[in-house]
């Protein structure tokens, strides 16, 4: 099957889909089956397969890493990072984005069609951890005829998935760079997270997750979610600067409840134009996989223990204003793979972003992935 | 490709087995990384406190991590690497005494090179000028200085015997020449030693 030319093989290019029976065993210990998953792959694959590069997606992102979204025209959401010309680049490297299980923007989730009942899955949908979304992309992998990834990427929850990869498939990732994440999730992530569950639960028209038949769905807790969420992935000294106390079109306050300031019109906005583009059940499916994220508890207490039979380099990269993953959650993954002996790179860069800051204009973190991954050349 | 390395630098190069296990503790941009591992096969890690030196290493493909020699040491199994380095460093460290202790954990032997401040150049400035030295190993000002720990040659000698350390080589340099153990604590303006536990 290696004879195939790329662009004469369906399983590869943009907007891919490919159902795997499976089935999946989860952590759970429910089985997932079929396992559709969504995808899109770049660049091809050289003759030794020794130039694929899996990137792995935060909690809202998906598939189309570098291609214009189908819902929102936006282009690829870290086209900082992947293209011609950048770090990560389909002339030189075939690249892989899946969307994760649980998600909705094809890949198998709460929204997906259950076989048992010919209905959408809703709640029935079986709770699923990182793990599990590794095991899903490793299946896809397979399906590809990818043995070995020469890296794998990932910021913030794709951060956790790349991380996750070396412990469970060490023999098959060279390279892994986690960027503004972490080795678990604290109980400051996890309060955040259930706050928005709660928003997406206490909307009426949640109905215990069945929306799916009439389109009514529960809109106004997913906003509040996105909301409350979206103040994390800031800094303080960033809303500052971008908003400050400044009015939102008027001279002065109305002494009533509507969006004064300028930063509760900037939130209400991203809550709404979420609501678009994202399925409130999958918002809580993948934000409970993140709660349950915890690599050391999965290798009784020692984080160092998870990586002992990888032979990967490792590089970590944390930012200096981001205060949902900061620093020290990076520190903890050093110290681990200093005590398990792995090839370990570190640095905290500096940006004014906070946690979003590795999805925004940062040449230093290009310089970085850039020298790390042609590191492995040498 | 890159810079001649600095004398002290090139004087551990050479010294440095092939295929060695390294730990280049301050190794600033990587210059001694990398010149380790492309003449001999060593296998460098790196530990540097400026962020700005850590993205220029890692972007020229070393594998170093952006921490404090005086904190992040501790992270470091037992004898994990054949040598610990310490190059132009030990000088700035809280607890220098420490450092050298936790070099000869995580090593099998520890490189240290500092400047030598009883050189006489500077003991001149002292006694003539009453200032502290500012001299071409010792750029900066009092005020500004990095160097928190001036050390002597006869100081680390001490040390070293007073912890029962061995010393497995010793250089002395003034500029980019060797010079001779004899009154290296008046002339030599740089000190290299190979430490053993």
């Amino acid at each position: 099957m290696a004879t195939i030319p790329p662009h004469e093989d369906s399983r590869f290019g943009l907007r891919r889909q490919v159902r795997l029976t499976g089935p999946l065993r989860l952590d759970s210990g429910a089985m997932l089956g079929p396992v559709d998953i969504a995808y899109e792959t770049y660049g091809a694959m050289n003759a030794d397969r020794s130039n694929a590069i899996l990137i792995c997606h935060a909690l809202t992102m998906d598939q189309y890493v570098a291609s214009e979204h189908p819902v929102t025209g936006k282009p690829g959401w870290w086209w900082r990072l992947v293209g011609e010309g950048k770090p990560i680049d389909p002339a030189r490297h075939f690249i892989v984005c899946a969307n994760v299980i649980g998600s909705c923007l094809g890949s198998s989730g709460p929204a997906s069609i259950d076989p048992a009942t010919g209905e959408p899955y809703a709640m029935r949908f079986p709770v699923i951890t990182i793990a599990d979304m590794v095991r899903a992309q490793a299946m896809l992998l397979d399906h590809l005829g990818v043995d070995r990834l020469a890296a794998v990427i990932g910021g913030s929850m794709g951060g956790m998935q790349a991380l996750t990869w070396p412990t469970l498939f060490p023999d098959r990732v060279e390279s892994c760079i986690v960027i503004a994440s972490t080795a678990r999730h604290s109980a400051q992530n996890i309060a955040f997270h259930e706050v928005g569950r709660q928003a997406i639960m206490a909307d009426p028209n949640w109905r215990g997750g069945d929306y799916y038949a009439d389109g009514v769905t529960p809109g106004a807790g997913l906003a509040v979610a996105r909301m409350a969420a979206h103040i994390t992935y800031l800094s303080e000294a960033g809303l500052t600067e971008k908003f400050g106390r400044r009015l939102q079109g008027r001279n002065a306050k109305t002494f009533g409840f509507d969006a004064d300031f300028q930063v509760e019109s900037y939130l209400r906005h991203q809550g709404l134009s979420f609501v678009e583009r994202f399925d409130a059940n999958s918002y809580l499916y993948i934000t409970r996989a993140m709660d349950y994220y915890d690599i050391a508890e999965d290798h009784g207490g020692s984080l160092a223990r998870a990586f002992t039979a990888s032979r990967a380099r490792f590089c970590l990269v944390s930012f200096d204003t981001d205060w949902l993953y900061p620093t020290a959650e990076s520190r903890v993954i050093v110290h681990a793979l200093h005590a398990s002996g792995a090839k370990a790179s570190f640095v905290e860069l500096s940006s004014p972003f906070g946690h979003d800051a590795f999805l925004l204009e940062c040449p230093e973190l290009n310089r970085v992935v850039d020298g790390f991954l042609k590191g492995g050349r040498a | 490709m890159s810079a001649p390395l600095r004398p002290d630098l090139a004087l551990i190069a050479r010294t440095v087995t092939v295929g060695a296990r390294v730990l280049d503790v301050g190794c600033g941009e990587g210059a001694l990384m990398a010149a380790l591992r492309d003449a001999k096969q060593v296998d460098a890690r790196g530990l540097e406190i400026d962020g700005g030196n850590v993205a220029s290493a890692v972007g020229r493909g070393l594998s170093v991590v952006q921490g404090d020699a005086d904190i992040d040491l501790a992270y470091y199994p037992d004898q994990s690497f054949d040598y610990a380095i310490l190059s132009q460093t030990l000088q700035t460290t809280r607890r220098p005494d420490r450092v050298v202790e936790e070099l000869l954990r995580i090593g099998k032997q520890a490189f240290v090179s500092f400047p030598n401040f009883a050189h006489w150049r500077g003991r001149l400035s002292l006694m003539w000028g009453g200032r502290m030295p500012v001299t071409r190993l010792l750029p900066d000002t009092w005020y500004d200085t990095l160097n928190i720990h001036h050390v002597t040659v006869d100081d680390f000698r001490a040390l070293v015997k007073e912890r029962g350390w061995a010393i497995d080589g010793q250089w002395f340099l003034k500029g980019d020449k060797e010079t001779t153990h004899a009154n290296a604590n008046l002339f030599a303006e740089h000190a290299v030693f190979l430490l053993r536990k």
